[in-house]
């Protein structure tokens, strides 16, 4: 009999070829899903080698780092070498037989986004990307995480991976969604209360009544940003919803396979007793819609909330960090973070840019008008959510309200420097990271649920989204 | 990769916490890899942080200061490296010249991403890098430490000598100047038998 054991401790057996021993095993990588920045380069291994790829259909190609967003894009990107990353990657995926899902064709788009709208990410797989927020797939039940440029050519040499063991953190969801409170709010809020490196060497399981009711889309929301808080895996089991959802989607197991598949995936969930080094409870019920006043993603306050007072801080270090912190965001500490006035509205990214998003973006919009002095944009997360999204009209309420409906990639989350934000503009935006300079130098980003993002566009100012739904 | 065995020269301190890869290695550099590869990154290292808008050096940033603009050794807080994957801002510190970041914790993949390019990562607990960085800071005009990695050592600016242990494996890989690919291909056999055994035991796992 088997000691209890977690999710990714089971994932972990299930996958190790070799343990060292020393607290690192050898994995096997079932998926890996590559984008434009690794270009032809992380091909040259193989290439020298003259090595083929042990399994090539377990790869898949998008583009989306570097490329433009602008409607009637072609290769041609605004950013020096961006080009050359495309057209080199998609090179070698056709020399080493790699599907790819390139620019023009209606399933491109960013990889956290593309992998389980394609059903290439199945629960109790392995999955790699060369992006750290490949957490995000940790919302599929697949075990998930983002590696360098070098581990990636490990993995395309020998479908392995070598990762140290993680220690073993569950978060539990309980408790009743307020309204106005989406999967966003909820991550943010984690990430507020524990801290940016609480998740240092562990695993997180989400679980808890909370998340076995929200469908897959803010699974992937709430997976995404375990990065956030240091985690190398976030995870949540694959279930009855994960199933409904992969259904005959085109890597989906069919037939036989998926039935083997369903019943190897209902053995994975943790076992009771399993043991967690660290347990935290978040009662969703104290939550309410939340952003960021600083420039770490666990600089979170409620909307109707207060930008912390550096004079009221608990520590010298916390007094330097808050003094810091506004310094660069211009804001000023003990005053209330609704109404500061806004430059930029974001909706995209493989945080918050699915269907789901947008949707619920649109009904705030709808009949609406953004403010006049806002830069709006929505850059939907792929070819098929942008296709699904115009089939329901929700292009024209984009449009309608004054934003930008541009062609699918990563855009102004990463900054690649095609897209831009003039320095020292104020941005609220539906995406992951507000660190100096992350949205271009000198932008000041906000971090919020797409509907914050639209509420804020109308407003012009950080509002309360509570007050227009 | 470029063999680590010891490495001798200024530390500087920079002891923010969660200094992120963005902050490290600027995105709109990313795609210099089409042009130079894994190198050239050095001119970039903090970027945002060392240069004004007109380009010029910032010049109460640390780095362009001149007693650390040979740094070899950085000391940093918690959460070094955390963010991106982008493995540009390793090659950015060690383009510049730093050869090891001793932190007390780091971004995960970072700390992977820094093994594979022959930069030391080094956990220490806070409170011993905050000794190391008032050393160096009291004016004493010397800041010169030594990281040995075969004697598994480290020399304070005062003399004083730390015992370090070091992970075996990762140590032999950075003391030969060893590749992760070659290392694993050694075992090629094994890991090609346990594919084919697993392909049958989860065929629904394979395209």
């Amino acid at each position: 009999m088997t000691a209890p054991r977690t999710l990714v401790e089971k994932i972990w057996a299930d996958h190790e070829i070799r343990d060292f021993g020393n607290d690192y095993s050898l994995l096997h990588v079932d998926r890996n899903v590559m984008h434009d920045l690794l270009g032809s380069l992380v091909f040259e291994p193989l290439d020298r080698m003259g090595r083929k790829l042990p399994f090539p259909q377990q790869h898949l190609i998008t583009m989306d780092h570097g490329v433009d967003t602008d409607p009637g894009r072609g290769d041609e990107t605004k950013i020096p070498g961006g080009k050359e990353g495309v057209q080199g990657l998609r090179r070698k995926g056709k020399e080493y037989g790699i599907e790819n899902y390139d620019i023009g064709d209606v399933r491109q788009g960013i990889v956290h986004v593309v992998a389980p709208e394609q059903g290439f990410a199945l629960p109790g797989q392995t999955l790699v990307c060369g992006d750290s927020h490949t957490t995000t797939i940790g919302g599929m039940g697949t075990l998930a995480w983002g590696l360098g440029l070098t581990e990636i050519e490990h993995v395309l040499a020998t479908q392995t991976v070598t990762v140290e063991k993680p220690k073993h953190m569950r978060i539990w969801f309980d408790g009743t969604i307020n309204p106005g409170v989406t999967p966003k709010d909820m991550i943010l809020h984690v990430i507020g209360k524990i801290g940016a490196k609480a998740g240092n060497g562990y695993a997180v399981e989400y679980a808890g009544p909370a998340i076995r009711s929200m469908p897959v889309e803010g699974r992937l929301t709430i997976c995404n940003m375990a990065i956030e808080m240091a985690v190398r895996f976030g995870i949540i089991q694959g279930d009855e919803v994960t199933a409904e959802y992969l259904k005959g989607r085109p890597f989906a197991p069919k037939g036989a396979l998926w039935d083997q598949a369903l019943a190897y995936w209902r053995t994975l969930g943790s076992d009771d007793g399993a043991k967690w080094d660290r347990e935290v409870q978040i009662d969703c019920s104290a939550i309410t819609p939340s952003i960021t006043w600083g420039t770490s993603p666990q600089d979170v306050v409620a909307v109707d909330g207060l930008v912390p007072d550096p004079a009221k801080a608990e520590s010298a270090d916390r007094k330097a960090y808050i003094e810091r912190a506004l310094k660069y965001s211009g804001l000023e500490g003990g005053k209330p973070i609704a109404g500061n006035k806004i430059d930029v509205a974001f909706i995209g990214s493989c945080t918050n840019a699915r269907l789901s998003d947008l949707r619920r973006a649109a009904a705030i919009l709808k009949g609406r008008k953004k403010a006049a002095h806002v830069t709006a944009w929505v850059v939907p997360g792929s070819g098929l959510v942008k296709r699904d999204a115009e089939a329901e009209g929700l292009d024209r309420i984009f449009k309608d309200a004054g934003f930008e409906w541009r062609e699918p990639g990563c855009s102004m989350c990463v900054a690649l420097g095609g897209d831009k934000f003039p320095p020292g503009s104020r941005a609220i935006s539906s995406t992951n990271r507000n660190f100096e300079n992350r949205q271009g130098p000198g932008v000041r980003t906000h971090l919020a649920s797409p509907e914050m993002v639209a509420a804020a566009a109308i407003a012009g100012a950080i509002t309360d989204v509570r007050k227009v739904l | 990769m470029e063999k680590f065995t010891k490495v001798s020269g200024t530390a500087m301190p920079l002891l923010r916490a969660n200094i992120d890869t963005d902050a490290i290695l600027p995105s709109r550099y990313l795609t210099r890899t089409t042009v130079t590869g894994k190198t050239g990154f050095g001119p970039y290292l903090f970027a945002d942080w060392r240069y004004g808008p007109d380009g010029k050096d910032k010049p109460d940033f640390i780095l362009n200061t001149p007693p650390y603009r040979d740094a070899k050794i950085l000391l940093a807080a918690d959460n070094f490296g955390c963010g991106s994957s982008r493995e540009h801002a390793v090659w950015a510190l060690v383009g510049y010249g730093i050869r090891c970041v001793i932190a007390p914790s780091f971004g995960e993949i970072f700390y992977n991403n820094s093994f594979n390019n022959g930069l030391l990562p080094l956990p220490l607990p806070l409170a011993q890098i905050e000794a190391l960085a008032a050393q160096i800071e009291k004016g004493t005009g010397n800041r010169q430490m030594t990281v040995d990695l075969d004697a598994q050592t480290l020399t304070a600016p005062d003399g004083t000598v730390t015992k370090l242990t070091v992970d075996p494996a990762r140590r032999d890989a950075l003391l030969k100047g060893l590749d992760s690919i070659g290392i694993t291909m050694q075992g090629w056999d094994e890991i090609s038998a346990w594919q084919a055994k697993d392909k049958a035991r989860r065929p629904w796992s394979y395209l």
